[in-house]
């Protein structure tokens, strides 16, 4: 069923140059990590589609970075403010893996905290622009952070299961170097739930919807 | 008074609750060849609503017809059709004359193809020798004078008029000042849309004696109101279904309440209220869309 409510702010706290913001979770369900929930950005026509950072008996937390008038909206919320909030939506990380290792590249790594605690806590590589940015790596245990001009790709341990979210060239070297990882992509989109097609993205060869296709998918899709 | 969806803005094969929701479920355009659609990125959020450029993505009528028409069993379905040339849209209307659809629209005016179709008049009167199907030629506001066209349309055998489509706009990215859309332009929809579609509404209603689905922006059961009373008999939602696909439902309640607060008796009532002087009668072509509907298995396609 496509729900959607209102519920109120439980508060937000800078993570570096991030805003972390705290929902009431009423009677949302989480999702499985790496799931979206479309998030009303105050003062927009459209919602934000954000993956799940944290899941609380009382709170879900999102991770978000204030790159454009939606998400600085989303960042400029306060303890109270109601929002409107529709999910989970989309396909999820599957967690049926044996030796998982999480990658993330930037606000990327949005998703890793919740998927790392479903996994019981697995060994994580992140990477980030500034040591200002890798503030965020805290939210993520048993992570290795590198900075740039060093790429995730040069430090991942082999024989692992890649479970990887981060800018599209990241995911695209991680493709390339193992065919078995799961990526967690991102597109603009309009409503998150199949009905503007205009997060496709190319998978298999054709323009399919993220929103309903992934966002999380096969490497090898 | 029906309440629909907009051609192109919701799809019941991922959310069939939002289109039972609906009186009538109108589908994305269907071509008659497969169309992959425009490259990413194909939306873009402005300053009074938002643009998109998805270009006419659909699976073609012949894989339309044999899969996606025999999922939508059940619900009460307009097509929306598009092509490049008056042969299309003939062999698109004769194509749908015998399936289960409830109508087909004729999608004249999309923004985001560069094959422009020729005059309103012909496509209409090519589909109207085809099929007894009721036939909504949905039009562009984006003209001198719409109302010349919805005459166009209805002289050559509409039932009806569809207004309006999205109009062209342009967005460009803060840091890089190019484009937000790989296409470069996209329809404008949203909020800004709402006042354009109700001069072209209230400007066809005096023009011709053809129902009228109004669209452009609704958002609320006062919008609602506001393009029932500039003339439109049907009211179909767009850009508000991908921000709240429950609308249709709160729309509906706060229509009920705005009708009752202007002491209408019911919605049909409210039609036509912003004008002052005698309408045309309204054309009764579509108030036999049953009657026809059973009739369709006699007309020979061409």
């Amino acid at each position: 069923m496509l729900t959607r409510a209102a519920h109120s702010v439980t508060g937000t706290e800078a993570v570096g140059p991030y805003t972390l913001l705290r929902i009431q979770r009423g009677d949302l369900d989480p999702g499985l990590p790496g799931q979206f929930f479309m998030l009303e950005a105050p003062g927009r026509l459209l919602p934000r589609p954000m993956s799940l950072c944290l899941a609380t008996e009382s709170e879900l937390a999102f991770l978000i970075d204030p790159i454009g008038p939606g998400t600085r909206a989303l960042c400029s919320l306060e303890l109270g403010d109601r929002l409107a909030i529709l999910g989970p939506l989309g396909n999820g990380f599957r967690l049926d893996v044996e030796r998982p290792l999480l990658v993330g590249g930037g606000i990327g790594i949005a998703p890793l905290p919740y998927l790392s605690e479903r996994l019981d806590n697995p060994p994580a590589v992140l990477g980030f622009r500034t040591s200002w940015h890798a503030e965020a790596a805290a939210l993520v245990p048993n992570a290795e952070v590198v900075l740039e001009p060093i790429y995730v790709t040069e430090v991942m341990p082999a024989g692992h299961d890649v479970l990887a979210c981060g800018p599209a060239p990241m995911l695209e070297a991680i493709r390339a170097l193992t065919p078995h990882a799961q990526l967690a992509w991102e597109a603009p989109m309009a409503c998150g739930y199949g009905a503007c097609w205009g997060c496709v993205v190319r998978i298999d060869g054709e323009l399919k919807r993220l929103c309903v296709e992934g966002p999380v998918l096969d490497a090898a899709a | 008074m029906r309440l629909l969806n907009a051609s192109g803005c919701l799809d019941a094969l991922t959310a069939l609750e939002v289109a039972r929701s609906l009186d009538v479920f109108v589908t994305k355009t269907v071509t008659p060849m497969p169309r992959a659609g425009n490259d990413p990125v194909r939306i873009a959020e402005v300053d009074g609503g938002m643009l998109n450029a998805i270009g006419l993505a659909n699976p073609g009528i012949e894989r339309f017809c044999g899969d996606t028409l025999a999922r939508l069993a059940g619900l009460e379905v307009w097509v929306s059709v598009g092509g490049f040339s008056v042969q299309d849209y003939a062999d698109l209307a004769a194509r749908l004359d015998g399936e289960d659809v409830a109508a087909i629209e004729l999608n004249l005016s999309c923004p985001n193809v560069d094959e422009v179709p020729e005059s309103v008049g012909e496509v209409v009167a090519a589909a109207r020798a085809v099929t007894e199907k009721p036939l909504y030629a949905k039009l562009s506001p984006a003209v001198p004078d719409v109302a010349e066209t919805a005459r166009a349309a209805e002289a050559a055998g509409a039932d009806g008029l569809s207004l309006v489509n999205t109009i062209r706009g342009l967005a460009l990215d803060e840091r890089t000042l190019r484009p937000v859309l790989a296409r470069g332009p996209g329809g404008l929809s949203g909020p800004a849309l709402r006042p354009v579609a109700l001069a072209a509404v209230h400007a066809c209603r005096r023009a011709t004696a053809l129902p009228i689905v109004g669209m452009g922006g609704v958002a609320t059961g006062r919008h609602v109101l506001e393009l029932l009373a500039a003339g439109a008999n049907d009211v179909a939602l767009g850009t508000i279904l991908f921000s709240d696909p429950a609308a249709p439902g709160r729309i509906r309640a706060e229509l009920e309440a705005e009708l009752a607060a202007h002491g209408f008796a019911d919605a049909d009532n409210a039609v036509g209220a912003a004008h002052e002087a005698d309408l045309p009668t309204l054309h009764q072509r579509s108030r036999v869309r049953v009657e026809k509907h059973l009739h369709t298995g006699l007309n020979v396609a061409g």
